[in-house]
């Protein structure tokens, strides 16, 4: 029996063949490459595609953040990171700036990601076309022939209905001009920082075993009509009650013993750090 | 006087065969079903021609495979042999069925119409009628919402549906109103030719006079093309210029409306006519 586990958890071929379907993913941008996702000791739908990307690409030189809806202290991010640490020993961080590997779920970080760095995005359903089409043949058939009609339809039929776009989360978007990519549930207000970013985007959904990337300075498009600009969420008029930051993005308290609303940073650590300057 | 003219849809030798068939196929057949093989030829060798501006009825009884040359054109199902020319595609010299699957989705966006006896198969019933219409639209590539809206009223509004309600579900509306919205999709893109089965069967008499009526005043206003699959000879007597009568796969009497209705030929258009009127 053995009595230590792998650098990593993930046995050496295991971690070759995911890292062989990210170079696959890194050289067709935004296209869904099928990988053969593995037993973690956490259930699938927990984050497992973004921690098997985690673990196949981390190295002893790497320092590790994980952020959960933007905070660094939920409990699901504070055990993704003991678990990696555990594993590997890699030092791990809350400060975006530090950090190689950026393992998240639901934001991008406000600190501008820089070349080098590696956002890991946990993915639950990574199929943009699957509201419209419940089978993955077809689906697959719908990107090859770049059939994206009913996802467009799927934003008239909003516009129609409500007089705007409601998606405010998983806002679809053209990779490359080519394939529609679903940027995993971050609200669209990150949307932009997928867009000729300095960094490499990796996408992983563990339980429907597909990775996806987007390179640097690649073309993202979030999808409008011509005539209907895209918007992202307006925080106007409000600001972060701890920081007082206008131009992040703002989660919505509300205090049930005092009625009171109030706004603060999502982001956690960025909150911090404009504090303490 | 037609005769002069380019068809807008010229069927040459279809058949739909079930079955691998045998040499005996030919003289063994027993109505449609080959009785040494069990091979069913569900449209044997048809061949036809529909003209600018002309209403083709087509009659028969339930499996004589008037639905079978329908779903063949609409790409619903694949023929065994034969040669489809569409005016509108590749300048009549390529047959729709040697078309791409991109191509065959342009052809039924953009120079057909289908509109079906069930509407279930025509319409998104969950989404809006606008968004009906605006499937069509987009799939024809244009991307202004402003467009496609107007596009739908006018559409709506010349099939005499409200457009206070054309955010509506047509699974909301009655048969007859959902059989409307389905000719004004059929019409989003002002295509070449108009498919229509059965469309007024199954509905009571009152809406089937309003539907027969909308269709003829179409044909008065767009100037388009109509292949009409019926087994109710009232309907092809009120609105097909010229008749085919199909018997087990196969055309056996075709001429003008009047002269097959008044003075039938075939022994079973005679039965056909005189059950009936």
């Amino acid at each position: 029996m053995m009595d230590k586990y792998n650098y990593a958890f993930l046995d050496e071929g295991s971690k070759r063949e995911i890292r062989r379907s990210v170079l696959k993913a890194v050289a067709i941008p935004g296209y869904q490459v099928p990988f053969g996702s593995r037993e973690l000791p956490i259930g699938r739908g927990w984050g497992t595609g973004g921690i098997q990307l985690t673990l196949s690409l981390i190295g002893p030189e790497d320092t590790l953040k994980v952020i959960d809806q933007g905070s660094d202290e939920s409990v699901n991010a504070v055990n993704i990171k003991k678990f990696v640490k555990m594993c590997t020993g890699v030092p791990c961080t809350t400060r975006t700036q530090e950090a190689t590997i950026i393992q998240t779920r639901h934001r991008i970080p406000e600190v501008p990601m820089t070349n080098g760095q590696i956002l890991v995005l946990q993915v639950p359903l990574p199929e943009p076309l699957r509201i419209v089409e419940p089978q993955e043949a077809v689906t697959k058939k719908m990107h090859a022939e770049s059939d994206y009609a009913p996802i467009w339809l799927q934003l008239y039929e909003s516009l129609i209905k409500y007089g705007k776009v409601t998606i405010s989360a998983e806002y679809p978007c053209l990779v490359e001009d080519r394939y529609i990519m679903n940027p995993s549930p971050i609200p669209k207000f990150d949307n932009s920082k997928l867009h000729d970013a300095e960094c490499l985007y990796l996408f992983g959904a563990g339980r429907e075993k597909k990775i996806y990337a987007i390179p640097p300075h690649t073309k993202v498009v979030s999808l409008a009509f011509d005539d209907v600009p895209f918007e992202k969420e307006s925080f106007r008029g409000k600001k972060c009650r701890l920081c007082g930051s206008t131009d992040t993005y703002l989660d919505e308290i509300f205090d049930s013993a005092t009625g009171e609303r109030y706004y603060q940073c999502s982001d956690t650590s960025y909150c911090k750090e404009v504090r303490s300057k | 006087m037609m005769l002069q003219e380019t068809p807008v849809l010229s069927v040459r030798g279809l058949t739909v065969r079930y079955g691998d068939g045998c040499p005996q196929c030919a003289s063994h057949l027993e109505k449609n079903r080959c009785t040494s093989c069990g091979a069913v030829w569900a449209a044997n060798d048809v061949s036809l021609d529909v003209y600018p501006g002309e209403v083709l009825g087509i009659v028969g009884e339930s499996g004589s495979g008037k639905s079978t040359l329908m779903q063949s054109l609409y790409f619903d199902l694949e023929p065994t042999a034969g040669t489809a020319y569409l005016q509108n595609y590749g300048a009549g010299k390529k047959s729709i069925w040697e078309a791409s699957a991109a191509e065959k989705r342009h052809i039924k966006n953009t120079i057909m119409g289908m509109v079906y006896q069930n509407p279930i198969r025509g319409l998104r019933m969950d989404y809006s009628a606008a968004s009906n219409i605006a499937e069509k639209i987009i799939a024809a590539g244009s991307r202004n919402a402003g467009q496609m809206t107007e596009r739908a009223k006018e559409l709506l509004e010349a099939v005499e549906i409200l457009t206070s309600r054309m955010s509506e579900a047509p699974k909301n509306f009655s048969g007859g109103m959902q059989q409307r919205v389905q000719i004004s999709k059929a019409l989003a893109n002002n295509p070449a030719l108009l498919l229509l089965d059965e469309v007024t069967t199954g509905l009571d008499l009152s809406v089937q006079a309003k539907v027969l009526d909308l269709i003829r005043k179409i044909k008065a206003k767009y100037g388009i093309s109509i292949l009409l699959v019926s087994h109710d000879l009232a309907v092809i007597r009120m609105l097909a210029d010229r008749t085919i009568v199909m018997l087990d796969g196969k055309i056996i009497e075709s001429g003008l409306t009047d002269q097959i209705l008044e003075d039938p030929q075939h022994a079973y258009t005679q039965q056909l006519v005189h059950s009936l009127l």
